[in-house]
């Protein structure tokens, strides 16, 4: 099994999810975060106080899928996400050790 | 003014008579109509016919009643309007600029007010403020409002009951110290601020409103003041000295803790701008209002202080989008604020146009003051109750003295009014009141806050203000997302 976490920009993420839906992944958790690669801040300009915002928000989704099908979501998941330009995000894969679904106990694959 | 000076002239003629004074000439007619007739049939009988005498002294007395109904409408209105402003137009406003952390701290800054002043006006504030005292404090007669009933007080507004005159004034006294907190928020003691308003009520706010509107008060014009200074409704009562108090307050605190170098980015300026909307439209009562009656003043004070704020929104914006790049929106809202208080003391008595100069230049100056002079001087006015309400507030108190004509109200019984009128004297008079309003927040305050550090401490710890107002003052926090 392989965790798949994208951090993507924020209007990315309805494509992002549609296309994962495409494939047939129907499983994930999305959180609202904030960071920066290499994209820049911005400045922020209140009553002549200037504030320098280097954390953007972007949006942090995360999956665990087999691993047969990581390669294909990892792709999906990027061409999804694109919009070419700085700041577009990253995706980390993890390797994951065991899985519980919590309603009855199923272990490994069968909890995906 | 109000009525500052206003108000027994008014009675008696110019101001408030425009409405009185359609419906007085049409008694007169109607008498004189009488006794022509009666007169014709003299020869019949020499005297008035009782019954004829008793329907024209019902008569008089419907058309009285007829005019304090409608006045007593738009007084009653315009009182509420004035409370509105204070929450939640002022409480939105600051409580968007200030951290999440502080929202709610912020925004009890401006309600409680609305219930501590409320208390201590109908106590002794009332009587304080507009008990025919000596030059500089009213009497006791009002105390527990003992007196204040259905009747007018012709020496303030003779066709309101005195009961709407005085709650319609309670709703300024609840304002000004509400717009002081923005030059202490996110770091003052909750009970010192209680103590602290109380006592500024008392030592500042109700002296400064008996000097200028009290009768027998030291700058009131039309009830006997030494320097009569023209102040509508309220420039240097309210705006001066609440904004000069602020800037001693952030003095005296001193700055917020890592000021300026952390971010102190105001949390929603969605509430603000909700917040500015709602002070524009509350102003309506506190300029418009302060005709004291519905006439043509009224309109005339409306329509001054609508434009003024328009030019002062422009002229803001602009300035900024020349200086720093782009047209903000705080900017925009800020502008208005500014233009609402410059107007203020020169509302019902200056036309449209020289309004919209001096709503310009409040957008202007005020938008230096708060961009520019706060950062060379380095104090923390955090939300600019000074830059604005103290600058503003003496602009307009000056410009009235520049702009003021008898065209618009004739107080002075055809003799000039301000500059444009051809006397500049006036000018002189203004910036007495001015000096006297500043030196009275100035001390005052000094005072009072040393008493409140004595007493409790002014200023929260630093874990508390860390920690935010909103938690360590009140226990609560303003968005529970999650529950």
């Amino acid at each position: 099994m392989k965790k798949i976490e994208a951090i993507i920009q924020p209007h990315k993420l309805e494509d992002a999810k549609e296309a994962l839906k495409n494939i047939g992944v129907d499983g994930m958790t999305i959180t609202e975060v904030r960071g920066h690669g290499r994209q820049k801040g911005h400045t922020e300009v209140y009553r002549g106080m200037e504030y320098k915002v280097d954390l953007l928000p972007k949006v942090k989704l995360e999956m665990v899928v087999t691993d047969q099908r990581a390669d294909e979501v990892i792709r999906t998941l990027a061409t999804a996400a694109r919009t070419g330009k700085i700041g577009d995000g990253k995706i980390f894969v993890y390797a994951v050790a065991d899985a519980v679904r919590i309603r009855n106990d199923d272990r490994g694959e069968a909890a995906l | 003014m109000r009525n500052s000076s206003f108000s027994r002239l008014r009675a008696f003629g110019s101001a408030p008579a425009k409405s009185a004074k359609s419906t007085s000439t049409m008694i007169r007619s109607i008498q004189f109509l009488t006794l022509m007739a009666l007169t014709a049939g003299v020869s019949l009988a020499q005297a008035i016919p009782p019954d004829i005498a008793k329907k024209l002294d019902d008569l008089d007395k419907a058309t009285k009643n007829a005019q304090m109904a409608g006045d007593n409408a738009w007084m009653l209105t315009s009182a509420a309007l004035v409370l509105m402003m204070t929450g939640p137009g002022l409480a939105l406003f600051y409580g968007g600029l200030v951290r999440k952390k502080n929202v709610l701290g912020t925004m009890m800054h401006s309600f409680i007010l609305m219930a501590t002043v409320s208390v201590l006006w109908a106590l002794i504030g009332y009587s304080l403020s507009f008990g025919e005292g000596n030059a500089f404090f009213g009497d006791l007669r009002y105390l527990f409002l003992r007196g204040v009933g259905a009747e007018p007080n012709a020496d303030y507004a003779a066709t309101i009951p005195q009961q709407t005159w005085m709650i319609y004034q309670l709703m300024f006294a609840i304002i000004t110290p509400a717009l002081i907190s923005g030059a202490f928020a996110e770091r003052m003691k909750f009970s010192a601020m209680l103590l602290f308003m109380t006592l500024w009520s008392f030592v500042v706010y109700f002296p400064m409103a008996h000097m200028v509107w009290g009768k027998g008060g030291l700058l009131n014009a039309a009830l006997g003041g030494a320097y009569p200074a023209l102040d509508f409704a309220g420039g240097t009562v309210v705006h001066i000295t609440s904004g000069v108090s602020a800037l001693v307050c952030a003095l005296y605190l001193g700055k917020r803790d890592n000021y300026p170098d952390e971010s102190m980015r105001p949390h929603s300026v969605v509430l603000s701008v909700i917040g500015a909307c709602l002070l524009w439209v509350g102003w309506f009562g506190f300029n418009a209002g302060s005709a004291l009656n519905a006439g043509s003043l009224a309109s005339s004070a409306f329509i001054a202080t609508h434009f003024a704020t328009a030019a002062a929104v422009l002229s803001w914006m602009v300035v900024e989008w020349m200086v720093a790049g782009k047209p903000s929106v705080l900017g925009a809202i800020s502008g208005a604020v500014a233009g609402l208080v410059a107007i203020t003391p020169a509302s019902g008595f200056v036309k449209p146009m020289p309004a919209m100069v001096i709503g310009l230049a409040a957008g202007v100056v005020c938008y230096l003051m708060v961009t520019k002079v706060k950062k060379i001087f380095g104090y923390d006015d955090a939300l600019d109750a000074f830059g604005v309400h103290g600058i503003g507030g003496t602009l307009g108190a000056i410009l009235t003295g520049v702009f003021a004509t008898k065209e618009v109200n004739d107080l002075r019984m055809g003799k000039p009014m301000g500059m444009v009128d051809g006397d500049a004297g006036q000018i002189v008079n203004q910036l007495i009141a001015v000096a006297i309003s500043v030196v009275l927040a100035v001390v005052g305050t000094l005072i009072i806050l040393k008493i409140c550090d004595v007493v409790f401490g002014v200023r929260v710890t630093k874990d508390q203000e860390t920690e935010g107002l909103d938690l360590s003052m009140h226990g609560e926090e303003g968005y529970n997302l999650e529950s």
